[in-house]
């Protein structure tokens, strides 16, 4: 059986995804490309007794490499050995379509020109003589449909056809007499310089573009002295066209795309007012935009928690089920702890949370897939750069963390800008997420009386979380990332009817994600703590006694400025680390009271004050331990984590700090909250 | 001073002279077809004012107000 290799590529937008989704069906695996952050897709499939490997290339606009997803397409396509390179093609979208396709065919890749979404071109106006385009090209041209899986098979044939007499099309592709003949000048220069499978005109004209990767090798080559001569050469260039260099070759390029346009497609003639523009003059509309954004915003937080809610609550209903059954089974001891405390407490509290994770990545997915997410951004954009230094499309990420920080972070996939996304990811976790409620819901029926109070209490907590989290953004857009001006330039996709294929897919990659993380770091911590809480032998559970408790004690004094320099408060800060939810069973236990005995408690060891204090402390100093894991997976760097664990610490540490010591001041030692 | 994207009214065409987007965001709009000589159709305004839509080669792009402004028209 032989074993084929293609790479799918292609703008954002063509129905990449699509494609790929029909072709490798569930057997693809989602992981970042070795050393990026960028999301590396592949999977496999049988075809005519042909084992065929595919991987999804990131959608870019351009093989120049100004950003992680063009530096992995390019490399993918000239350093990974592949037997095709298969580019999907939108037909409405066909000439900047075509400035991918031709950089492609510059690399000498193996090309194949799928074209996606006729119908619609065709509905338009536009008329396409394939034909003519094929031969124009020299490569391959297959229609598609890949909503409805046509003419799939029809595209692997081809593709695998091509394997057996690949091409390579660079020669024939032309830039204009001048240009030509200065790309043969610096083939000869450099005759002895290679990258990858790229053909020497390719590597001629990188050297000509000044690309970074191609001069260092050329500083790197028995040919170095060389390069005076193609700085000349780059200058005379630039001099006769009076424009900078890569500027010229754009334009070369599309001069090419302009004769082929020509010769193979006709383009619709007036301009009607389309679908997409009619729903655009409602969604964007000054008026109600904004009124329908949010609207939508609400409605989608609604429906999940709507119809999670009591998939919530039975899963809760299981686990409990599942205590009971194992404490009958096993009897009081230490493996029903072990079994109940340990591993359904702690994984058992954030597996409740599939069912809203898998809804809610469901509904994303429908939003982005139907093209409202771009207009989303789009409406929201200016307020969000104006406060938080950050795009449009980071509102969504945010507002999810009020749900649970872990899809929150989750759902900064669809920030293409990886600053943007950082700082995103950053400022997620002072979002208070609903794991965070039954803490406040404790403390504040047993500190504040009244019930204006409570709510007052409460709804501050959010508003602080908000405000840190807006300054939090700001500041790393206005220090570590000041660099990085994150453009906006967003496509906006004409709107389409989602596939309930697509969007289920979706929904199971990210949730799958997080059942998988439940299942390995929170099942680790979570044994870990309940290890910690029962040794040495003999002790009682998470006692003082116990290493947790002694644990507890040495690191209690470090909030003793805070206001909660006891021993059972910092336990269960380190229990909250695993999952909020937490925090207020692990008082119950180590007070030995449950949570219905934890009123007449609390009172003897916090004040009103402190527990205003402890409150802001759990808000700020990080969510739980699947929010890190979560943010390890997506940034793909310790450092990432390591810093956002740190500045959550640091920042809950000293506005509790402020809370309880300034309060302390004002109030005066008397005062009854102190 | 010279016309820009940012001057067109909404539905209102030009041609595009040159652009002043600097950096490697110049080029990218470039790549994407953002080239001399190409007509340009300033769509519509955020609610906000800004960003703008723009439609170039047959596709629409949203731009920053920096970005309209560095769009010259012919």
């Amino acid at each position: 059986m032989a074993k084929l290799k293609f790479l799918l590529a292609g703008n954002p937008n063509v129905g990449k995804s699509t494609l790929f989704n029909h072709l490798t069906g569930m057997k693809q695996h989602v992981g970042n490309w070795p050393g990026k952050t960028v999301e590396r897709k592949s999977g496999s499939f049988k075809f005519d007794g042909n084992e065929i490997e595919v991987i999804d290339l990131p959608g870019n606009y351009s093989l120049t490499p100004y950003s992680v997803e063009e530096i992995v397409s390019r490399d993918a396509i000239i350093h990974e050995p592949n037997d095709a390179v298969i580019n999907i093609i939108d037909a409405e979208n066909i000439q900047r379509n075509l400035y991918l396709t031709l950089q492609i065919m510059e690399t000498g890749a193996n090309t194949v020109l799928c074209v996606n979404m006729l119908n619609y071109a065709e509905d338009v106006g536009f008329e396409i003589d394939l034909k003519k385009l094929e031969k124009t090209l020299g490569i391959p041209v297959v229609v598609v449909d890949a909503r409805e899986a046509d003419g799939i098979d029809e595209l692997i044939k081809r593709t695998i056809e091509t394997t057996k007499k690949p091409t390579d099309n660079s020669k024939d592709l032309s830039y204009g007499i001048e240009l030509d003949d200065q790309i043969e000048e610096v083939k000869k220069l450099f005759p002895n310089l290679k990258m990858g499978s790229a053909p020497d005109s390719w590597v001629a004209v990188k050297l000509l573009e000044a690309d970074d990767e191609a001069l260092d090798l050329a500083e790197a080559s028995p040919d170095k002295e060389n390069l005076r001569k193609l700085t000349e050469i780059r200058k005379q260039l630039e001099t006769e066209f009076d424009d900078k260099i890569d500027d010229v070759f754009i334009d070369a390029r599309y001069a090419e795309i302009d004769n082929i346009m020509k010769k193979c497609v006709k383009k619709p003639s007036g301009e009607n007012e389309t679908l997409t523009d009619k729903i655009d003059k409602v969604v964007t509309n000054r008026f109600i935009g904004i009124p329908i954004f949010l609207f939508i915003i609400f409605f989608v937080f609604f429906i999940t928690f709507k119809i999670g809610a009591p998939y919530q609550d039975f899963i809760d209903y299981l686990f409990g089920l599942l205590g009971d059954w194992l404490l009958g089974f096993f009897g009081e001891g230490l493996i029903s702890s072990l079994l109940v405390k340990g591993v359904i407490g702690g994984v058992g509290s954030v597996l409740t949370f599939v069912p809203i994770i898998f809804i809610l990545f469901f509904l994303l997915s429908l939003i982005e897939d139907c093209g409202y997410l771009a207009r989303a951004a789009f409406v929201i954009d200016r307020l969000m750069y104006k406060f938080m230094g950050l795009s449009g499309k980071a509102f969504i990420p945010l507002i999810l963390g009020i749900g649970c920080n872990v899809t929150g972070v989750m759902a900064t996939r669809t920030l293409a800008n990886e600053s943007d996304r950082i700082s995103t990811i950053l400022a997620l976790p002072f979002i208070s997420c609903s794991a965070r409620i039954p803490i406040y819901a404790l403390f504040t029926s047993v500190f504040f009386a009244d019930p204006i109070q409570q709510s007052v209490v409460t709804f501050g907590l959010y508003i602080v979380g908000m405000i840190v989290s807006v300054i939090v953004a700001k500041v790393l857009k206005c220090t570590v990332f000041k660099d990085d001006s994150a453009p906006f330039i967003m496509e906006l996709p004409p709107y389409r009817i989602p596939t309930l294929k697509s969007s289920l897919l979706h929904m199971w990659e990210r949730g799958s994600l997080f059942i998988k993380k439940a299942g390995t770091i929170i099942l680790g911590v979570c044994v870990l703590v309940w290890i910690l809480s029962n040794l040495p032998p003999g002790v009682e559970e998470a006692s003082i006694n116990s290493v947790l408790g002694m644990f507890g004690s040495i690191i209690a004094p470090i909030f003793a400025p805070l206001g909660f320099g006891f021993w059972q408060a910092a336990v269960a800060f380190v229990t909250g680390l695993l999952a909020k939810e937490t925090v207020v069973s692990t008082f119950g236990t180590l007070f030995g009271v449950g949570e219905s005995g934890l009123e007449a408690v609390l009172p003897v060891l916090f004040t009103p004050l402190s527990a205003l204090s402890f409150m802001m402390f759990c808000l700020l100093s990080g969510p739980c331990a699947a929010h890190f894991g979560t943010v390890k997976q997506e940034t793909n760097s310790w450092k990432w984590t390591i810093l956002s664990w740190g500045m959550c610490f640091i920042i809950g540490y000293v506005v509790a700090l402020i809370i309880y010591q300034g309060g302390l001041l004002i109030l005066g030692p008397n005062s009854p909250y102190v | 001073m010279a016309r820009t994207v940012d001057d067109l009214q909404p539905g209102e065409s030009g041609i595009v002279k040159k652009h002043r987007v600097h950096g490697s965001l110049g080029k990218h709009l470039r790549e994407m077809g953002l080239i001399n000589g190409t007509a340009i159709k300033l769509e519509r305004r955020a609610p906000l004012g800004y960003p703008v839509e723009i439609r170039i080669q047959g596709f629409s792009l949203a731009l920053r107000k920096e970005e309209a402004q560095a769009i010259e028209l012919q």
